[in-house]
């Protein structure tokens, strides 16, 4: 049975007809065509469809959509402002913190989560926090580099990543 | 995945009402991480699934008159890990709770609902039951009962929570004057599995270095976490020797009841657990040995 679930995505309030099987990655992906989440492991162990519901990063495949009814949710899609990508989305570029790219949206959202909580989270603590988002390519140093290198960036920003 | 309604619990008479409505075709959920996955693999088939993670009330960390640390059920896994009344009050408990699976999970994983989840290889029971915790079960019409951690898990995934009752929260009593505490988790594949064997130690010297007190609860190599009474005997009113800790670490290989997996063979969480009962115990004494001299 349908159900009306009400969200609001990257800042606009979105109203999805759903079943309440339908899982938070399915409808962002399906429901609502963003489909820059990716669903990797679809057991919440891969990090791939990280997302923020409320500021905390949680594992969208195994979030009811309709048990965060009337959440905020923050998904790569809204990081950017004003055609400026987000500091962490930089510092991936800069510092080549992707391969292949299908892990690095949950990687980007999980080091913002991190750096949102934590403005100057220790080397230890990145690795510790980062620790459930895999990458098959294996590029952790150079993911690690783009997050220290996000802090940098932020922290000299007055500790703020939001744009 | 399954089909089922979803009814978002708007407080606990709801959640009540609701259980009674549906009974046995309801299933509870807070963060969802346990639950969600078993309905993807149909483990679970509910008609009904009520959610519990907007009722207020049911989180928070406090102390209370008596010195035990009262968590309320909703309370997320990472809230209690970062919690500074946790830290101070029940590092092995905090300490406990961050080695569940990765920060994700713990985000969203719920206090009440790892308990009720009943599986034998997680974390945090070997150490609440080392501590002496007791769960808060709450049912209709303000009813309630407490019930040790200890004998919460009757079976594999089994759990002593009765029809109409919801757990609501934790009660965690500090460990005792002069004791040191101590988990470890023995991981050989990936740093958020499960433990191939886990083992919580508080042990409580006297001044004189005689074991005074002392309980060792192992978890993932039995049906439910066990408590290691036969190891427990054999260092009580002892000196906390290095040929004292080997023998009673020794015995936990005839107490563990461990299910052949990916994780190891029987015999090998066997050994395995023998050896990380003696550094456990070795690790508490250690703790022990330096809180005195602080």
């Amino acid at each position: 049975m349908a159900q009306r679930i009400n969200l609001k995505v990257n800042g606009e309030d979105r109203q999805v007809e759903a079943p309440a099987r339908r899982l938070l990655v399915d409808l962002l992906r399906y429901d609502l065509g963003l489909t820059g989440t990716k669903e990797g492991c679809s057991v919440g162990v891969c990090g791939a469809c990280t997302v923020l519901v409320d500021g905390e990063m949680v594992a969208s495949c195994i979030t009811l959509a309709a048990s965060v009814a009337g959440s905020e949710i923050t998904t790569i899609e809204g990081l950017a402002q004003d055609g400026r990508l987000h500091p962490v989305q930089q510092a991936f570029i800069d510092f080549g913190g992707f391969q292949c790219g299908i892990c690095t949206p949950g990687q980007v959202m999980a080091a913002k989560a991190l750096l949102d909580e934590n403005p100057r989270p220790t080397e230890d603590a990145i690795r510790d926090w980062m620790m459930g988002n895999l990458c098959r390519c294996t590029g952790y140093y150079k993911i690690l580099e783009s997050v220290v290198a996000a802090m940098s960036s932020t922290a000299s920003q007055g500790g703020s990543v939001d744009n | 995945m399954i089909d089922f309604e979803f009814h978002q619990a708007t407080g606990l008479d709801h959640a009540f009402s609701l259980l009674a409505d549906y009974g046995d075709d309801a299933r509870l959920m807070s963060g969802g991480t346990a639950l969600v996955l078993q309905m993807k693999q149909r483990f679970s088939q509910p008609g009904h699934v009520i959610g519990l993670a907007r009722i207020a009330n049911l989180g928070g960390i406090e102390k209370g008159e008596d010195g035990c640390i009262r968590i309320g059920s909703l309370c997320t896994q990472r809230q209690v890990e970062n919690h500074p009344l946790a830290a101070r009050h029940i590092p092995l408990v905090a300490g406990a709770y961050r080695h569940v699976a990765t920060p994700r999970i713990r985000n969203m994983a719920t206090v009440g609902g790892g308990l009720a989840h009943g599986d034998p290889n997680q974390d945090p029971p070997p150490s609440l039951i080392a501590l002496g915790a007791s769960v808060v079960l709450s049912s209709a019409n303000g009813g309630q009962r407490v019930v040790p951690v200890e004998e919460l898990f009757l079976d594999y995934f089994e759990t002593d929570v009765r029809p109409g009752e919801i757990i609501t929260g934790l009660v965690v009593p500090p460990a005792p004057d002069g004791a040191g505490t101590a988990y470890l988790k023995f991981l050989p594949r990936t740093a958020d599995d499960y433990a191939t064997v886990s083992v919580a130690a508080v042990v409580a010297p006297n001044a004189s270095g005689i074991c005074a007190d002392v309980r060792i609860v192992l978890g993932s190599v039995g049906l439910t976490p066990i408590r290691a009474t036969a190891a427990e005997d054999a260092l009580r009113g002892m000196p906390l020797a290095d040929e004292t800790i080997r023998g009673a670490a020794a015995t936990v290989q005839e107490a563990v009841d461990p299910l052949d997996d990916h994780r190891g063979s029987v015999e090998y969480k066997r050994e395995m657990a023998e050896v990380f009962t003696r550094r456990a115990i070795h690790q508490a004494a250690r703790d022990a040995l330096s809180r005195r001299s602080q």
